[in-house]
């Protein structure tokens, strides 16, 4: 394995999430984006982006999402697709398919996209319509006929939570119907705007067995045809995921604003400035920066984890999950059985099963400015 | 997945096998994955042209390495790999 610096930990990024902007047309209540994200304003250039993107792949980075917000917004996709293509990314668009028309989608792939990650909300229009806060459900399912007539691989994401949970059955058929290539079916994990809206969005335990069963046939039945990717929902696990592989040693997030995060759900930690790709290379950021290296490795890690011995399986779990939930970014995942602090998830999957009845906040700019 | 030695195999439209010369190896690529490949893979999937079948591709390697006996672990890589969609058998 190559080594940089002095710390011979550093492993090379191999996975580049683009978060081009903010700007969306949806208005989904479980939003990774942060809360306040109407604060940040100050998009990236093209420029810019072409110099992140060539930095990142000089490093070793190889996957790229082009992601947001909703990255068809930004005018100049097709240009920055075919810079990913030229230097050797596996590019990938992460879009809601709002907006995108079979013309644009053969111009993409001209250009060298290699796939098309489109989301739907639910396998029926008015719930879907409802959730994304637009009408766009059938405009959805077009989208995914053409990303699969135009010879992409074509992965549906449908995000699982209380109001979609009891319809996976009719989620893996739609799948079925629309000849997907990947399905990824995401329990919605509880960053940013689905923090917000957790005690409206996470399903009892029972409900999540039931359909994690029903996820688990439709994988051995499809088996060579789709490939079911079944996201775990954290808070019913005993142990905590090895969030992005660890920090700082796969993923890297650029912000729309050129923050330089070591996931996309960073921000919400309580760190006053991310390293920003406006003022530094991708390898200065990577390699130096303190943010990038204060959770690097075994040494940070308090107790129960730094005795532990799966603390190489799951690095302590996930440093912002810990921080949304224990108010310390240093603290143990609250997931992890050994957790001192276990109880509140428990109080959680406790609450799951008497939903409070409130109104979902959807993700938008009026709500988003209430943050800042 | 048995294989038909005499059936032409073809490495697969939605996956891309590159080299990355900061790994200095092969790579499979496709929608939220990668692959990391050794040497011997890399160049048996290089011969899932759409031309080369089992047999040709054993036969070819064999010279290539001035070596006998590949068979058996050619055919097993290959059907992991048609486990995994990164190659197809071509249709005519």
């Amino acid at each position: 394995m190559k080594t940089a610096g002095s710390n011979p930990k550093i492993t090379n990024p191999r996975w580049l999430l683009a978060e081009l902007t903010y700007a969306c047309p949806l208005q989904c209540p479980y939003c990774s984006n942060p809360v306040d994200y109407a604060h940040y304003k100050e998009e990236l250039s093209t420029e810019d982006w072409k110099r992140v993107l060539t930095q990142a792949r000089q490093m070793g980075a190889v996957q790229l999402g082009f992601s947001g917000g909703e990255p068809l917004t930004r005018q100049d996709l097709a240009e920055l697709v075919a810079h990913a293509r030229q230097l050797g990314y596996y590019s990938n668009l992460i879009t809601s398919g709002y907006g995108l028309t079979e013309d644009k989608i053969r111009h993409l792939k001209q250009a060298g996209l290699d796939h098309i990650q489109v989301s739907i909300q639910a396998p029926e229009k008015d719930l879907s319509d409802f959730l994304a806060g637009t009408e766009s459900f059938e405009h959805k399912k077009q989208v995914a006929r053409w990303v699969k007539a135009n010879d992409y691989p074509m992965v549906l994401c449908v995000v699982i939570h209380r109001h979609n949970i009891e319809q996976m059955e009719q989620i893996l058929e739609m799948a079925i119907e629309l000849g997907a290539d990947y399905l990824e079916l995401a329990n919605t994990q509880y960053y940013g705007w689905a923090h917000l809206n957790r005690p409206q969005l996470l399903p009892s335990r029972e409900q999540f067995e039931r359909a994690e069963a029903i996820a688990h046939r439709y994988q051995d039945k499809m088996k060579g045809k789709m490939k079911i990717y079944y996201v775990i929902p954290d808070f019913y696990e005993d142990r905590p995921k090895a969030c992005m592989n660890g920090w700082g040693t796969t993923f890297l997030t650029i912000a729309p604003d050129g923050s330089a995060l070591p996931c996309h759900a960073a921000r919400e930690l309580p760190v006053d400035d991310f390293p920003n790709v406006r003022e530094m290379s991708v390898k200065e950021i990577w390699e130096e920066s303190e943010i990038f290296n204060r959770f690097r490795g075994f040494e940070w890690m308090p107790e129960p984890c730094r005795s532990c011995d799966e603390k190489t399986k799951d690095y302590g779990g996930c440093r912002c999950q810990a921080y949304l939930l224990t108010g310390d970014m240093n603290a143990t995942d609250p997931v992890c059985s050994k957790s001192p602090q276990r109880q509140l998830i428990d109080d959680i999957i406790e609450s799951a099963n008497s939903p409070e009845e409130a109104p979902l906040v959807f993700r938008n700019a009026k709500n988003s400015k209430a943050f800042i | 997945m048995t294989l038909d030695p005499d059936t032409p195999l073809a490495f697969s439209p939605l996956h891309r096998l590159q080299w990355e010369e900061t790994q200095q190896r092969h790579v499979i690529l496709y929608p939220e994955g990668l692959v990391e490949l050794n040497a011997s893979s890399a160049e048996i999937l290089k011969l899932c042209d759409g031309q080369h079948t089992l047999k040709s591709i054993v036969a070819e390697l064999e010279q290539k390495f001035q070596t006998t006996g590949l068979t058996k672990d050619i055919q097993e890589f290959l059907e992991i790999a048609l486990e995994n969609g990164w190659i197809q058998p071509q249709d005519h």
